[in-house]
Protein backbone atom coordinates (compact mmCIF):
# COMPACT_ATOMS: atom_id res chain seq x y z
CA UNK A 1 0.00 0.00 0.00
CA UNK A 2 1.09 3.57 -1.10
CA UNK A 3 0.39 6.04 1.31
CA UNK A 4 1.09 9.56 1.39
CA UNK A 5 0.93 11.67 4.96
CA UNK A 6 0.66 15.69 4.71
CA UNK A 7 2.23 17.38 7.92
CA UNK A 8 2.48 20.78 8.55
CA UNK A 9 5.42 22.71 10.75
CA UNK A 10 3.77 25.15 13.50
CA UNK A 11 4.57 26.62 16.91
CA UNK A 12 4.72 24.84 19.76
CA UNK A 13 1.03 24.97 21.56
CA UNK A 14 3.49 26.69 24.47
CA UNK A 15 5.22 29.05 22.49
CA UNK A 16 4.38 32.42 23.67
CA UNK A 17 2.36 34.47 20.50
CA UNK A 18 3.92 37.97 19.30
CA UNK A 19 2.57 39.88 16.41
CA UNK A 20 4.75 40.46 13.49
CA UNK A 21 5.73 43.97 12.69
CA UNK A 22 3.40 43.74 10.10
CA UNK A 23 0.43 43.66 11.85
CA UNK A 24 -1.42 40.66 9.99
CA UNK A 25 1.12 37.76 11.29
CA UNK A 26 3.15 36.07 14.17
CA UNK A 27 6.45 36.59 14.65
CA UNK A 28 7.89 33.45 14.64
CA UNK A 29 11.80 34.49 15.48
CA UNK A 30 13.33 32.06 18.46
CA UNK A 31 9.91 30.18 18.51
CA UNK A 32 10.17 26.16 18.81
CA UNK A 33 8.61 24.90 15.53
CA UNK A 34 7.07 21.20 15.95
CA UNK A 35 4.84 18.71 13.87
CA UNK A 36 1.24 19.63 14.20
CA UNK A 37 -0.36 17.31 17.15
CA UNK A 38 -3.06 16.00 15.01
CA UNK A 39 -0.60 15.03 12.19
CA UNK A 40 1.31 12.81 14.63
CA UNK A 41 -1.73 10.43 14.43
CA UNK A 42 -2.20 10.85 10.63
CA UNK A 43 1.82 9.91 11.17
CA UNK A 44 1.63 7.06 13.00
CA UNK A 45 -1.83 5.92 11.21
CA UNK A 46 -0.02 5.60 8.59
CA UNK A 47 2.94 3.46 10.03
CA UNK A 48 0.61 0.81 11.12
CA UNK A 49 -1.24 0.62 7.88
CA UNK A 50 2.69 -0.25 6.45
CA UNK A 51 2.77 -2.35 8.90
CA UNK A 52 0.25 -4.42 8.48
CA UNK A 53 -0.65 -3.90 4.14
CA UNK A 54 3.81 -3.52 3.54
CA UNK A 55 4.27 -0.95 1.26
CA UNK A 56 5.59 2.65 1.07
CA UNK A 57 4.87 6.04 3.44
CA UNK A 58 6.02 9.59 1.56
CA UNK A 59 5.52 12.60 4.08
CA UNK A 60 4.59 15.90 2.30
CA UNK A 61 5.15 19.40 4.14
CA UNK A 62 4.90 23.41 2.67
CA UNK A 63 7.04 25.51 4.12
CA UNK A 64 10.54 27.69 4.03
CA UNK A 65 13.72 25.86 4.83
CA UNK A 66 12.68 25.40 8.22
CA UNK A 67 9.71 22.52 7.63
CA UNK A 68 12.58 20.15 7.00
CA UNK A 69 12.89 19.58 10.63
CA UNK A 70 9.44 18.34 10.60
CA UNK A 71 9.72 16.08 7.73
CA UNK A 72 13.03 14.88 9.29
CA UNK A 73 11.42 14.49 13.06
CA UNK A 74 8.25 12.29 10.56
CA UNK A 75 11.53 10.13 9.01
CA UNK A 76 12.86 9.57 12.34
CA UNK A 77 9.23 7.78 13.16
CA UNK A 78 9.60 5.75 10.45
CA UNK A 79 8.11 7.55 7.10
CA UNK A 80 10.12 5.80 4.40
CA UNK A 81 10.85 9.25 2.47
CA UNK A 82 10.06 12.77 2.40
CA UNK A 83 8.94 15.73 -0.29
CA UNK A 84 9.46 19.71 1.11
CA UNK A 85 7.34 21.54 -1.03
CA UNK A 86 9.51 25.11 -0.77
CA UNK A 87 9.35 28.10 -3.09
CA UNK A 88 8.67 32.03 -2.35
CA UNK A 89 5.98 31.78 -3.90
CA UNK A 90 4.32 29.79 -1.73
CA UNK A 91 4.64 32.14 1.23
CA UNK A 92 1.56 33.59 2.44
CA UNK A 93 -0.78 30.84 1.19
CA UNK A 94 -4.27 30.14 2.52
CA UNK A 95 -6.43 27.06 2.98
CA UNK A 96 -6.88 27.34 -1.00
CA UNK A 97 -3.74 27.58 -1.85
CA UNK A 98 -1.94 25.18 0.64
CA UNK A 99 -4.71 22.80 -0.93
CA UNK A 100 -3.69 23.21 -4.69
CA UNK A 101 -0.20 22.66 -4.12
CA UNK A 102 -0.54 19.59 -1.96
CA UNK A 103 -2.77 18.29 -5.10
CA UNK A 104 -0.34 19.11 -7.38
CA UNK A 105 2.53 17.43 -6.06
CA UNK A 106 0.04 14.38 -4.90
CA UNK A 107 -1.00 14.28 -8.35
CA UNK A 108 2.63 13.41 -9.79
CA UNK A 109 2.50 10.13 -8.06
CA UNK A 110 0.04 7.41 -7.20
CA UNK A 111 -1.68 7.05 -3.37
CA UNK A 112 -4.21 3.95 -1.98
CA UNK A 113 -4.48 6.59 1.14
CA UNK A 114 -3.19 10.14 1.86
CA UNK A 115 -3.24 11.19 5.34
CA UNK A 116 -4.19 14.65 7.40
CA UNK A 117 -3.89 15.83 10.44
CA UNK A 118 -7.94 17.48 11.53
CA UNK A 119 -6.41 20.60 11.93
CA UNK A 120 -3.10 22.51 12.23
CA UNK A 121 -2.63 23.71 15.27
CA UNK A 122 -2.32 27.71 15.28
CA UNK A 123 -4.36 28.51 11.98
CA UNK A 124 -6.68 25.49 13.31
CA UNK A 125 -8.27 25.78 9.79
CA UNK A 126 -9.22 22.47 8.94
CA UNK A 127 -9.75 22.65 5.69
CA UNK A 128 -6.86 21.35 3.95
CA UNK A 129 -7.58 17.38 3.76
CA UNK A 130 -11.61 17.51 2.62
CA UNK A 131 -10.07 20.46 -0.21
CA UNK A 132 -7.47 17.91 -1.62
CA UNK A 133 -9.65 14.77 -1.70
CA UNK A 134 -12.06 17.18 -3.71
CA UNK A 135 -9.07 18.45 -5.92
CA UNK A 136 -7.80 14.83 -6.14
CA UNK A 137 -11.44 13.76 -6.67
CA UNK A 138 -11.16 11.35 -3.76
CA UNK A 139 -13.60 10.49 -1.32
CA UNK A 140 -12.68 11.46 2.23
CA UNK A 141 -13.65 10.88 5.51
CA UNK A 142 -12.14 13.70 8.35
CA UNK A 143 -11.85 13.63 11.92
CA UNK A 144 -11.12 9.94 12.35
CA UNK A 145 -11.30 8.34 15.77
CA UNK A 146 -10.66 4.72 14.37
CA UNK A 147 -9.88 3.42 10.78
CA UNK A 148 -9.91 -0.06 9.75
CA UNK A 149 -8.79 -1.15 6.05
CA UNK A 150 -9.42 -4.39 4.00
CA UNK A 151 -10.11 -5.28 0.40
CA UNK A 152 -9.66 -2.46 -0.89
CA UNK A 153 -11.97 -0.56 0.91
CA UNK A 154 -12.07 1.40 4.62
CA UNK A 155 -14.04 1.23 7.16
CA UNK A 156 -13.96 5.02 9.77
CA UNK A 157 -15.77 5.79 12.66
CA UNK A 158 -15.85 10.14 12.93
CA UNK A 159 -16.71 12.20 15.65
CA UNK A 160 -19.66 14.41 15.46
CA UNK A 161 -21.94 15.71 18.16
CA UNK A 162 -22.75 13.60 20.48
CA UNK A 163 -22.77 10.86 17.91
CA UNK A 164 -20.33 8.80 15.89
CA UNK A 165 -20.52 8.16 12.34
CA UNK A 166 -19.41 5.00 10.67
CA UNK A 167 -17.82 5.79 7.39
CA UNK A 168 -17.17 3.53 4.65
CA UNK A 169 -15.27 3.98 1.16
CA UNK A 170 -13.25 2.31 -1.62
CA UNK A 171 -9.69 3.48 -1.88
CA UNK A 172 -8.19 5.81 -2.30
CA UNK A 173 -9.40 8.37 -0.23
CA UNK A 174 -8.64 10.88 2.19
CA UNK A 175 -8.12 10.45 5.81
CA UNK A 176 -7.90 13.29 8.32
CA UNK A 177 -6.81 12.34 11.78
CA UNK A 178 -8.22 13.24 15.31
CA UNK A 179 -6.95 12.46 18.73
CA UNK A 180 -7.87 9.03 19.60
CA UNK A 181 -7.21 7.36 16.24
CA UNK A 182 -4.21 6.28 18.09
CA UNK A 183 -0.71 6.94 20.32
CA UNK A 184 1.85 7.94 18.15
CA UNK A 185 5.32 6.27 18.93
CA UNK A 186 8.25 8.60 20.03
CA UNK A 187 11.23 7.89 17.46
CA UNK A 188 13.86 5.70 18.19
CA UNK A 189 17.81 6.01 18.40
CA UNK A 190 17.55 3.79 15.19
CA UNK A 191 15.23 5.79 13.68
CA UNK A 192 16.74 9.10 14.53
CA UNK A 193 19.87 8.00 12.58
CA UNK A 194 18.24 5.65 9.48
CA UNK A 195 16.59 9.62 9.22
CA UNK A 196 19.83 10.95 8.04
CA UNK A 197 20.12 9.13 5.20
CA UNK A 198 16.41 9.27 4.42
CA UNK A 199 15.63 10.75 0.97
CA UNK A 200 14.34 14.73 1.19
CA UNK A 201 13.25 15.77 -2.16
CA UNK A 202 13.04 19.51 -2.47
CA UNK A 203 10.14 21.07 -5.45
CA UNK A 204 9.41 24.18 -6.12
CA UNK A 205 5.97 25.55 -8.24
CA UNK A 206 7.57 24.54 -11.77
CA UNK A 207 8.40 21.15 -10.68
CA UNK A 208 5.23 20.33 -9.52
CA UNK A 209 3.80 22.15 -12.56
CA UNK A 210 1.92 24.77 -10.24
CA UNK A 211 1.08 28.22 -11.91
CA UNK A 212 2.68 30.48 -9.18
CA UNK A 213 0.12 33.01 -9.20
CA UNK A 214 -2.67 31.13 -8.39
CA UNK A 215 -0.98 29.79 -4.63
CA UNK A 216 0.72 32.50 -1.80
CA UNK A 217 -0.30 35.64 -0.99
CA UNK A 218 -1.50 36.76 -4.33
CA UNK A 219 -3.81 33.61 -5.02
CA UNK A 220 -5.41 33.40 -1.37
CA UNK A 221 -8.82 34.34 -0.99
CA UNK A 222 -8.81 34.45 2.83
CA UNK A 223 -6.15 37.57 3.40
CA UNK A 224 -5.46 38.80 7.27
CA UNK A 225 -5.61 42.44 7.63
CA UNK A 226 -4.83 42.13 11.29
CA UNK A 227 -3.57 40.02 13.82
CA UNK A 228 -4.25 40.77 17.22
CA UNK A 229 -3.85 39.62 21.05
CA UNK A 230 -7.72 38.58 22.47
CA UNK A 231 -9.45 41.25 24.43
CA UNK A 232 -7.91 40.70 27.92
CA UNK A 233 -10.56 40.04 30.39
CA UNK A 234 -9.70 41.93 33.77
CA UNK A 235 -11.07 42.94 36.55
CA UNK A 236 -12.90 39.45 37.44
CA UNK A 237 -14.69 39.21 40.78
CA UNK A 238 -13.02 36.76 42.94
CA UNK A 239 -14.81 35.15 45.82
CA UNK A 240 -11.87 34.82 48.70
CA UNK A 241 -11.49 33.94 52.13
CA UNK A 242 -15.24 33.24 52.45
CA UNK A 243 -17.13 29.97 54.07
CA UNK A 244 -18.40 27.71 50.94
CA UNK A 245 -21.85 28.16 51.55
CA UNK A 246 -21.89 31.67 51.91
CA UNK A 247 -19.33 32.06 48.36
CA UNK A 248 -21.77 29.60 46.30
CA UNK A 249 -24.78 31.57 47.93
CA UNK A 250 -22.98 34.71 46.76
CA UNK A 251 -21.97 33.31 43.42
CA UNK A 252 -25.38 32.32 42.73
CA UNK A 253 -26.73 35.46 43.09
CA UNK A 254 -24.20 37.46 41.17
CA UNK A 255 -24.52 34.28 37.76
CA UNK A 256 -28.50 35.75 38.54
CA UNK A 257 -28.52 38.89 39.30
CA UNK A 258 -25.44 40.12 37.30
CA UNK A 259 -24.66 38.34 34.41
CA UNK A 260 -28.13 36.49 34.57
CA UNK A 261 -26.67 33.48 32.90
CA UNK A 262 -28.83 31.43 35.28
CA UNK B 1 -22.19 41.36 -9.09
CA UNK B 2 -24.50 39.50 -6.24
CA UNK B 3 -23.66 39.78 -2.92
CA UNK B 4 -26.49 37.62 -1.77
CA UNK B 5 -26.00 35.24 0.97
CA UNK B 6 -26.85 31.44 1.47
CA UNK B 7 -26.97 29.76 4.71
CA UNK B 8 -26.65 25.70 5.01
CA UNK B 9 -29.49 25.06 7.53
CA UNK B 10 -28.10 21.66 9.60
CA UNK B 11 -31.45 19.39 11.17
CA UNK B 12 -30.80 16.93 13.44
CA UNK B 13 -33.62 14.07 13.30
CA UNK B 14 -36.47 16.06 12.59
CA UNK B 15 -34.99 19.20 14.27
CA UNK B 16 -33.01 22.00 13.13
CA UNK B 17 -29.45 22.42 15.06
CA UNK B 18 -30.02 25.79 16.91
CA UNK B 19 -26.25 26.90 15.58
CA UNK B 20 -27.75 26.70 12.49
CA UNK B 21 -30.60 28.75 13.35
CA UNK B 22 -27.57 31.15 15.00
CA UNK B 23 -25.91 30.96 11.63
CA UNK B 24 -29.20 32.06 9.97
CA UNK B 25 -29.75 35.28 12.32
CA UNK B 26 -26.45 35.97 11.24
CA UNK B 27 -26.86 35.88 7.77
CA UNK B 28 -29.67 37.94 8.35
CA UNK B 29 -27.85 40.59 9.70
CA UNK B 30 -25.42 40.10 6.82
CA UNK B 31 -27.55 40.13 4.18
CA UNK B 32 -29.12 43.36 5.87
CA UNK B 33 -26.01 45.02 6.02
CA UNK B 34 -25.26 44.58 2.39
CA UNK B 35 -28.53 45.20 1.22
CA UNK B 36 -28.77 41.79 -0.52
CA UNK B 37 -31.12 38.14 -0.21
CA UNK B 38 -31.12 35.83 2.30
CA UNK B 39 -31.58 31.87 1.04
CA UNK B 40 -31.46 28.87 3.65
CA UNK B 41 -30.56 25.57 2.03
CA UNK B 42 -32.36 22.73 3.95
CA UNK B 43 -30.81 19.42 2.43
CA UNK B 44 -31.82 16.11 3.59
CA UNK B 45 -34.39 12.84 3.08
CA UNK B 46 -37.06 14.46 4.00
CA UNK B 47 -36.63 18.43 5.23
CA UNK B 48 -39.18 20.32 3.49
CA UNK B 49 -41.14 20.23 6.70
CA UNK B 50 -39.01 22.24 8.60
CA UNK B 51 -39.18 25.10 5.92
CA UNK B 52 -41.75 26.98 7.67
CA UNK B 53 -39.75 26.70 11.15
CA UNK B 54 -36.80 29.22 9.83
CA UNK B 55 -39.33 32.35 9.12
CA UNK B 56 -38.32 33.82 12.48
CA UNK B 57 -34.70 34.17 11.36
CA UNK B 58 -35.99 35.82 8.32
CA UNK B 59 -34.75 34.35 5.21
CA UNK B 60 -35.77 35.77 1.59
CA UNK B 61 -36.34 32.47 0.00
CA UNK B 62 -36.03 28.73 1.12
CA UNK B 63 -34.57 26.17 -1.11
CA UNK B 64 -35.22 22.52 -0.35
CA UNK B 65 -32.74 19.71 -1.53
CA UNK B 66 -34.94 16.11 -1.34
CA UNK B 67 -33.00 13.14 -2.03
CA UNK B 68 -33.26 9.54 -0.26
CA UNK B 69 -29.57 9.40 0.07
CA UNK B 70 -29.39 12.78 2.03
CA UNK B 71 -30.67 11.36 4.87
CA UNK B 72 -27.29 10.45 6.35
CA UNK B 73 -24.34 12.74 5.98
CA UNK B 74 -21.95 12.13 3.01
CA UNK B 75 -19.44 14.25 2.12
CA UNK B 76 -19.83 14.18 -1.00
CA UNK B 77 -23.48 14.49 -2.07
CA UNK B 78 -23.90 17.25 0.17
CA UNK B 79 -20.87 19.10 -1.11
CA UNK B 80 -22.49 18.32 -4.82
CA UNK B 81 -25.88 20.27 -3.47
CA UNK B 82 -24.43 23.00 -1.93
CA UNK B 83 -22.30 24.05 -4.32
CA UNK B 84 -25.33 23.89 -6.86
CA UNK B 85 -27.20 25.76 -4.92
CA UNK B 86 -24.33 28.23 -4.58
CA UNK B 87 -24.26 28.64 -8.24
CA UNK B 88 -27.63 28.30 -9.11
CA UNK B 89 -28.36 31.46 -6.60
CA UNK B 90 -24.99 33.26 -7.54
CA UNK B 91 -24.75 34.07 -3.77
CA UNK B 92 -21.78 35.81 -2.42
CA UNK B 93 -21.10 34.51 0.94
CA UNK B 94 -22.09 31.10 2.15
CA UNK B 95 -22.44 30.76 6.08
CA UNK B 96 -22.45 27.21 7.86
CA UNK B 97 -22.44 26.59 11.97
CA UNK B 98 -18.93 25.24 12.15
CA UNK B 99 -20.10 21.82 13.74
CA UNK B 100 -18.68 18.41 13.32
CA UNK B 101 -20.60 18.15 9.16
CA UNK B 102 -20.44 22.14 8.73
CA UNK B 103 -16.59 22.22 8.98
CA UNK B 104 -16.33 19.12 6.62
CA UNK B 105 -18.90 20.09 3.94
CA UNK B 106 -17.50 23.58 4.38
CA UNK B 107 -14.05 22.26 2.78
CA UNK B 108 -15.29 20.11 0.46
CA UNK B 109 -18.05 22.37 -0.83
CA UNK B 110 -15.73 25.65 -1.05
CA UNK B 111 -12.95 23.12 -2.69
CA UNK B 112 -15.59 22.71 -5.80
CA UNK B 113 -16.20 26.34 -5.83
CA UNK B 114 -12.24 27.24 -5.82
CA UNK B 115 -13.62 29.35 -3.02
CA UNK B 116 -12.05 30.73 0.31
CA UNK B 117 -12.68 29.25 3.23
CA UNK B 118 -12.67 31.27 7.02
CA UNK B 119 -13.14 28.73 9.52
CA UNK B 120 -14.56 29.04 12.92
CA UNK B 121 -15.58 32.57 13.24
CA UNK B 122 -16.61 34.37 15.94
CA UNK B 123 -17.42 37.81 14.31
CA UNK B 124 -18.69 38.96 11.23
CA UNK B 125 -18.31 42.41 10.75
CA UNK B 126 -19.55 44.59 7.47
CA UNK B 127 -18.47 47.80 6.52
CA UNK B 128 -18.64 49.87 3.39
CA UNK B 129 -19.69 46.77 1.40
CA UNK B 130 -16.88 44.43 2.66
CA UNK B 131 -17.24 41.46 4.70
CA UNK B 132 -15.09 40.93 6.67
CA UNK B 133 -14.88 37.86 9.81
CA UNK B 134 -12.56 37.66 12.98
CA UNK B 135 -11.40 34.19 14.15
CA UNK B 136 -9.31 32.87 17.16
CA UNK B 137 -6.37 31.93 15.93
CA UNK B 138 -3.00 29.96 17.85
CA UNK B 139 -4.91 28.71 20.11
CA UNK B 140 -7.27 31.46 20.96
CA UNK B 141 -3.58 33.53 21.51
CA UNK B 142 -4.66 35.61 19.04
CA UNK B 143 -7.57 36.80 16.92
CA UNK B 144 -6.94 37.59 13.21
CA UNK B 145 -9.52 40.20 10.94
CA UNK B 146 -9.77 38.77 7.58
CA UNK B 147 -11.61 39.42 3.88
CA UNK B 148 -11.77 37.57 1.09
CA UNK B 149 -10.45 38.54 -1.87
CA UNK B 150 -12.84 36.62 -4.06
CA UNK B 151 -16.49 35.33 -3.95
CA UNK B 152 -17.95 33.04 -3.66
CA UNK B 153 -16.71 32.60 0.05
CA UNK B 154 -16.99 30.68 3.01
CA UNK B 155 -17.34 31.26 6.37
CA UNK B 156 -18.07 28.40 9.40
CA UNK B 157 -19.49 30.19 12.45
CA UNK B 158 -18.53 28.83 16.19
CA UNK B 159 -21.53 27.77 17.56
CA UNK B 160 -22.94 30.06 19.94
CA UNK B 161 -20.65 32.55 19.43
CA UNK B 162 -23.88 34.02 17.26
CA UNK B 163 -27.18 34.73 18.82
CA UNK B 164 -30.25 33.43 17.31
CA UNK B 165 -33.02 36.25 16.65
CA UNK B 166 -35.95 36.41 16.07
CA UNK B 167 -38.14 38.61 13.70
CA UNK B 168 -41.68 38.22 13.30
CA UNK B 169 -44.56 38.64 10.47
CA UNK B 170 -41.66 37.11 7.55
CA UNK B 171 -43.21 34.54 5.09
CA UNK B 172 -39.93 33.06 3.07
CA UNK B 173 -40.52 32.05 -0.93
CA UNK B 174 -40.10 28.17 -0.68
CA UNK B 175 -37.88 26.27 -3.55
CA UNK B 176 -37.30 23.34 -4.57
CA UNK B 177 -33.55 22.68 -5.70
CA UNK B 178 -33.31 19.57 -7.75
CA UNK B 179 -30.60 17.47 -6.40
CA UNK B 180 -28.99 15.93 -9.25
CA UNK B 181 -26.62 13.52 -7.10
CA UNK B 182 -24.47 11.44 -9.56
CA UNK B 183 -24.59 8.12 -6.93
CA UNK B 184 -21.67 6.95 -8.59
CA UNK B 185 -19.54 10.06 -7.55
CA UNK B 186 -20.80 9.44 -3.55
CA UNK B 187 -18.39 6.96 -2.30
CA UNK B 188 -17.66 7.71 1.14
CA UNK B 189 -20.68 6.65 2.64
CA UNK B 190 -21.88 6.55 6.38
CA UNK B 191 -23.52 3.37 6.77
CA UNK B 192 -24.67 3.60 10.83
CA UNK B 193 -24.38 6.48 13.09
CA UNK B 194 -23.86 5.17 17.21
CA UNK B 195 -25.61 7.31 19.62
CA UNK B 196 -22.98 8.93 22.25
CA UNK B 197 -23.24 8.03 25.87
CA UNK B 198 -26.47 8.51 27.69
CA UNK B 199 -28.13 10.77 25.25
CA UNK B 200 -25.84 13.77 26.99
CA UNK B 201 -26.34 17.50 25.45
CA UNK B 202 -22.86 17.20 23.46
CA UNK B 203 -20.51 19.91 24.97
CA UNK B 204 -20.47 22.15 21.95
CA UNK B 205 -24.10 22.63 21.52
CA UNK B 206 -24.80 23.62 25.54
CA UNK B 207 -25.37 26.71 26.69
CA UNK B 208 -24.22 25.98 30.03
CA UNK B 209 -20.68 23.67 30.86
CA UNK B 210 -19.40 22.74 34.00
CA UNK B 211 -15.83 21.14 33.22
CA UNK B 212 -13.44 19.20 35.63
CA UNK B 213 -9.97 19.03 35.59
CA UNK B 214 -7.11 17.56 37.32
CA UNK B 215 -8.04 17.98 40.48
CA UNK B 216 -10.93 15.97 40.42
CA UNK B 217 -8.43 12.83 41.08
CA UNK B 218 -10.36 10.07 39.83
CA UNK B 219 -13.81 9.36 38.18
CA UNK B 220 -15.45 9.10 40.76
CA UNK B 221 -15.57 12.21 41.44
CA UNK B 222 -17.17 13.88 38.67
CA UNK B 223 -20.40 12.81 39.94
CA UNK B 224 -20.02 16.23 41.75
CA UNK B 225 -19.65 17.82 38.05
CA UNK B 226 -22.31 16.47 36.67
CA UNK B 227 -24.55 17.10 39.83
CA UNK B 228 -24.18 21.08 39.47
CA UNK B 229 -24.75 20.29 35.04
CA UNK B 230 -27.67 18.52 35.76
CA UNK B 231 -28.79 21.36 38.17
CA UNK B 232 -27.77 24.19 35.37
CA UNK B 233 -29.14 22.00 32.70
CA UNK B 234 -25.97 22.10 30.97
CA UNK B 235 -23.50 19.50 30.05
CA UNK B 236 -20.17 18.06 31.37
CA UNK B 237 -16.82 18.61 30.20
CA UNK B 238 -13.13 18.09 30.99
CA UNK B 239 -9.80 19.44 30.61
CA UNK B 240 -7.23 16.83 28.99
CA UNK B 241 -5.74 15.94 32.34
CA UNK B 242 -8.52 14.37 33.04
CA UNK B 243 -9.23 12.60 29.91
CA UNK B 244 -5.82 11.25 29.79
CA UNK B 245 -5.98 9.86 32.81
CA UNK B 246 -9.15 8.04 31.98
CA UNK B 247 -11.22 9.46 33.96
CA UNK B 248 -14.01 10.53 31.51
CA UNK B 249 -14.49 10.19 27.71
CA UNK B 250 -12.55 12.17 25.53
CA UNK B 251 -15.34 13.34 23.60
CA UNK B 252 -16.20 15.65 26.61
CA UNK B 253 -12.24 17.37 26.18
CA UNK B 254 -12.39 20.81 26.12
CA UNK B 255 -9.32 22.43 24.30
CA UNK B 256 -6.71 22.64 21.74
CA UNK B 257 -6.65 18.46 21.35
CA UNK B 258 -10.58 18.79 22.58
CA UNK B 259 -13.57 20.84 21.32
CA UNK B 260 -14.03 24.42 21.36
CA UNK B 261 -17.16 25.29 23.19
CA UNK B 262 -18.61 28.87 22.98
CA UNK B 263 -21.64 28.75 26.18
CA UNK B 264 -23.34 31.52 27.68
CA UNK B 265 -21.45 30.18 30.84
CA UNK B 266 -18.19 28.17 31.64
CA UNK B 267 -17.89 26.77 35.09
CA UNK B 268 -13.62 25.32 35.38
CA UNK B 269 -13.52 23.02 38.64
CA UNK B 270 -10.35 22.35 39.76
CA UNK B 271 -8.48 23.48 36.16
CA UNK B 272 -5.63 25.76 36.07
CA UNK B 273 -6.28 27.08 32.90
CA UNK B 274 -2.96 25.89 30.49
CA UNK B 275 -3.22 27.13 26.92
CA UNK B 276 -4.29 23.93 25.59
CA UNK B 277 -7.96 24.18 28.29
CA UNK B 278 -7.67 27.96 27.68
CA UNK B 279 -7.62 27.42 23.42
CA UNK B 280 -11.40 25.43 23.93
CA UNK B 281 -12.99 27.90 26.18
CA UNK B 282 -11.66 31.35 26.04
CA UNK B 283 -14.52 33.02 23.61
CA UNK B 284 -17.69 31.65 26.28
CA UNK B 285 -19.63 34.52 27.58
CA UNK B 286 -19.13 34.29 31.20
CA UNK B 287 -16.76 32.41 32.83
CA UNK B 288 -16.30 30.84 36.19
CA UNK B 289 -13.42 29.51 38.00
CA UNK B 290 -13.30 27.61 41.08
CA UNK B 291 -9.54 26.68 41.88
CA UNK B 292 -7.83 26.29 45.62
CA UNK B 293 -5.21 27.77 44.28
CA UNK B 294 -5.64 31.86 43.82
CA UNK B 295 -2.28 31.94 41.85
CA UNK B 296 -4.13 29.71 39.07
CA UNK B 297 -4.03 30.71 35.79
CA UNK B 298 -7.77 30.71 35.21
CA UNK B 299 -8.33 33.53 37.78
CA UNK B 300 -7.13 35.49 35.26
CA UNK B 301 -9.72 34.59 32.83
CA UNK B 302 -12.33 34.38 34.85
CA UNK B 303 -15.40 36.81 35.38
CA UNK B 304 -15.96 35.22 38.65
CA UNK B 305 -14.35 32.58 40.58
CA UNK B 306 -14.34 31.42 44.17
CA UNK B 307 -10.76 30.54 45.50
CA UNK B 308 -11.79 27.02 47.72
CA UNK B 309 -11.71 23.60 47.52
CA UNK B 310 -14.26 22.23 45.23
CA UNK B 311 -15.17 19.37 47.18
CA UNK B 312 -16.37 21.72 49.61
CA UNK B 313 -17.97 24.19 46.83
CA UNK B 314 -19.60 21.99 44.41
CA UNK B 315 -22.17 20.56 46.61
CA UNK B 316 -23.21 23.80 48.06
CA UNK B 317 -23.25 25.70 44.80
CA UNK B 318 -25.75 22.65 43.45
CA UNK B 319 -27.40 23.05 46.36
CA UNK B 320 -27.79 27.05 45.86
CA UNK B 321 -29.06 26.75 42.19
CA UNK B 322 -31.96 23.23 42.98
CA UNK B 323 -33.14 26.03 45.35
CA UNK B 324 -33.49 28.49 42.95
CA UNK B 325 -34.97 26.46 40.64
CA UNK B 326 -36.92 25.10 42.32
CA UNK B 327 -38.46 28.80 43.73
Amino acid sequence: MKIAVCIKQVPDTEAKIKIGADGRSIDDAGVNLVVSPFDEYAVEEALRLREKHGGEIVAYAVGDDRAATALRTVLAMGVDRAVHLKDAAFEGSDGLGISRILSAALRLDSFEMVLFGKQAVGTDRGQVGPRVAELLDLPHVSVVVALSVEGGRLRAEREIEGACEVVESPLPAVITAQKGLNEPRYASLKGILAAKKKEIRVMGAADIRLDPSTVGASGAAEVWEKLELPPGRTGGKILKDMDPASAAKELVRILREEAKVI
Amino acid sequence: MSRDVLVFMESCGAQMRRSSLQALSEGRRVADGLGSKLYALLSGSAVADLAAGLAAQGPDTVLVAEHEILGHYHPEAFASVLAAAVRKTGSAYVLLSATALGRDLAARAAAKLDAGLASDCIEVEISDGAVRVKRPVYSGRAVATARFATTPAFATLRPNAFPVAEISGRNPAVETLSAELDLAKVRARTVEVKAGEGGETDISEASVVVAGGRAMKGPENFGLIRDLARALGGAVGASRAAVDAGWIGHQCQVGQTGKVVAPGLYIACGISGAIQHVAGMSTSRVIVAINKDPEAPIFKLADYGIVGDLYEVLPKLTEEVCRLKGE
